[in-house]
């Protein structure tokens, strides 16, 4: 019987955990009849890596392709193009590592707690579950139960033998948790696992994230729209908008001077929780575009405060702008054309 | 127009009653709002904060819903009120934005002409009439190529601006309360601000009472005027929004503002509130938070605490508040 147990690190502590190259999903929508297919770029053109034991967190609004990163990298989706190596493995094909192999090390945890979960099975069957694919006896995998749902703080007499229904959102997503562990995983695909909680219990399950990474060296792929609770988990974060990355870098000089002006008036739309200080003017005006026909340029041109005509014209590339940081954006490039260009006004 | 209250509630009662159970989702309330005053409602899923505003308009199924108390909105005692006065009150007078835009408009008809419905049926002015004030109100709540957009059916619409839709019809007959149950909660960040700074100048302009409903304090930070914190069907705690933020004084709010997430808070551990709200189809004795409350103690448990007053508009349900002051 297979004791399923944490894989070795291979590539050393240098080597990044997973390495993303190129990656690009595009979907086709409308129909032939209707005047050809058209498609929407979803993800279009994503670098990122993930270095062992960080959380990377990936930020945006609904609608920029930071779903569809998550579930191309847990392969879920095939990519358009692209290619994903994990600890220095390409994943799939006949060379690197297998499908099951690899989704036994990368795991993943939705936003909804319920449909994550079978309704018709106990939370021990559901969490046993993998481990036995996975070739573990079932009294081993029993045993296992017991003790995921000790460290994701439910006591097992008490839950192992109810039903997804009969416990509370913060219960059934630790539920989840402890199912993205039962497979000793390195990476752990977050994908806004705490934004259908209440604040309380929030906090809660942001705690216990911190404190199982901690326990069991885990890599953390956080994906978020709540840039408060990014900061909170975070090592370093990446900034998408319509399926391009805009900025990547550390938290904490992000947060403290972003560099694209997408990234500055994500931190503007907060709320102050000061009633002395609130603002007058929206940071950004209108809803993000139609991703199926983006604008031209530079894809944030249209809602940009600081849009010259030369934005509309190309598209930037992400480029290194010092503290290991990266942005996308022509007025961030010392000596571009960007200072003699003209001034975008809305056509 | 008159200074009576908008709204004034006293020890109102709100239970839905099925054969299994009795669920007793709002306990005993006491509610004021002037004209023009903006009121948060604070509270996580249970608390009993959305059936509290639908309350104010009787829009809770009537036939699980049992009412008590005393309940008085713009001049209209709302329990004795017969149910064929109630479709004059809402949208005329009072009205409502829901969290889900898509949900709470009609699919199947343009957004135009479900405006021009409402204004037609409380105003009876004519469909032209009502057609070019509907168009004025698009243009009021900023939704770009007005004219074009009174044609368009809900899914055409980006979730901003249909949130921005539902609010044009909500204002379209001047309510003199308006009532909005998380409309910012399903939107991004970006759209959120526009949204809450849109309500607050729509306020301003039409000098409406607003009660506004929400878990999230950043929102009541940027809105409210004050804030009503509910635990358990219950207000554990009043008062004006700068003074509630900066010194939450019952130890729930005090619990739910150290929960929040806040910028610099980077790494730390943050505190949590154990164990979870009470079922509230059981009958509860005493303070509702006491099992949960850090400095609990066995009078807290013997009945109800009655409001104090610690502050000068501060008003707090818990009996260890006058203690520690």
């Amino acid at each position: 019987m297979a004791k399923l147990d944490r894989e070795p690190e291979r590539g050393g502590p240098a080597q990044p955990l997973l390495i993303v190259k190129g990656l690009m999903k595009h979907f086709p929508v409308g129909s032939v009849l209707s005047g050809g297919r058209k498609l929407v770029r979803a993800v279009d053109g994503v670098d990122l890596t993930v270095q062992k034991q960080e959380t990377l967190a990936i930020v945006g609004e609904s609608g920029c392709g930071k779903s569809t990163v998550s579930r191309l990298i847990m392969s879920l989706l095939e990519p358009t193009e692209g290619e994903i190596i994990f600890d220095g493995d390409p994943v799939g094909g006949y060379r690197g590592i297998g499908l099951k192999e690899y989704r036994r090390q990368v795991q993943m945890v939705f936003q909804d707690s319920y449909s994550s979960l079978n309704p018709r099975l106990t939370i021990e069957e559901s969490l046993a579950y993998g481990p036995v694919v996975h070739g573990v006896s079932r009294r081993e995998a029993s045993e296992r139960v017991r003790d995921l749902l000790s460290a994701v703080g439910l006591a097992p007499r008490q839950y192992a033998r109810r039903f997804p229904h009969e416990l509370s959102g913060g219960q059934r997503q630790r539920v989840n948790i402890a199912r993205a562990l039962a497979l000793r995983p390195r990476l752990i695909i977050l994908d806004e696992p705490v934004s259908a909680l209440d604040k309380s219990v929030e906090a809660q399950v942001l705690n216990l994230l911190m404190d199982l990474k901690e326990q069991f060296s885990l890599t953390y792929l956080f994906i978020s729209h709540d840039l408060n609770v990014v900061q909170h988990v975070a090592d370093r974060v990446l900034v998408m908008y319509l399926g391009k990355v805009v900025e990547v870098g550390p938290v904490d000089s992000i947060f403290a001077a972003p560099a694209h002006p997408y990234t500055q008036a994500l931190m503007d739309s907060r709320p102050s929780m000061d009633p002395a200080r609130r603002r007058t003017e929206p940071p950004l005006k209108g809803d993000p575009p139609n991703p199926i026909e983006p604008p031209s340029g530079c894809h944030f041109h249209t809602r940009c405060a600081i849009a010259r005509e030369m934005c509309a014209g190309t598209a930037p590339a992400l480029l290194n702008v010092g503290q290991s940081r990266e942005a996308a954006c022509h007025a961030v490039v010392p000596g571009s054309a960007f200072v003699a260009s003209e001034r975008w006004v809305t056509p | 127009m008159s200074r009576q209250p908008l709204i004034r509630a006293r020890g109102l009662h709100v239970s839905f009653v099925s054969r299994d159970a009795t669920i007793a989702a709002v306990n005993g309330i006491d509610l004021d709002l002037n004209e023009g005053q903006v009121l948060c409602v604070l509270g996580e899923s249970g608390s009993g904060k959305s059936v509290t505003l639908r309350a104010l308009m009787r829009l809770n199924p009537k036939a699980k819903t049992v009412m008590r108390g005393e309940l008085n909105v713009a001049g209209h005692d709302m329990m004795a009120l017969p149910e064929s006065k109630l479709p004059a009150l809402r949208g005329k007078v009072v009205s409502m934005i829901f969290q889900e835009p898509m949900t709470a408009l009609d699919p199947v008809f343009p957004i135009g002409r479900q405006i021009v419905e409402t204004i037609v049926r409380h105003d009876g002015v004519s469909k032209a009439d009502a057609r070019q004030r509907a168009l004025d109100l698009l243009d009021l709540v900023q939704i770009p190529s007005a004219k074009m957009r009174l044609n368009a059916y809900p899914h055409e619409l980006s979730g901003g601006l249909r949130q921005r839709a539902m609010i044009a019809m909500a204002i379209s007959c001047r309510p003199r309360l308006l009532l909005a149950d998380e409309p910012t909660t399903a939107l991004d960040a970006t759209v959120q601000i526009q949204v809450l700074l849109l309500l607050r100048q729509l306020q301003e302009e039409l000098g409406m009472g607003v009660v506004f409903v929400t878990h999230d304090l950043g929102v009541a930070g940027e809105i409210a005027d004050r804030v009503a914190v509910m635990y358990a069907g219950r207000i554990v705690e009043q008062g004006s929004v700068s003074s509630l933020l900066a010194r939450p004084l019952h130890p729930y709010t005090q619990g739910l503002l150290g929960a929040t997430v806040q910028p610099g808070s980077r790494g730390a551990r943050l505190t949590t509130i154990p164990g979870a709200p009470p079922d509230l189809r059981r009958p509860m004795q005493g303070c509702a938070f006491a099992p949960r409350c850090p400095q609990a103690e066995e009078s807290c448990r013997a009945a109800v605490p009655e409001f104090c007053h610690p502050a000068p508009g501060r008003t707090v349900r818990c009996i260890k508040v006058m203690e520690t002051l």
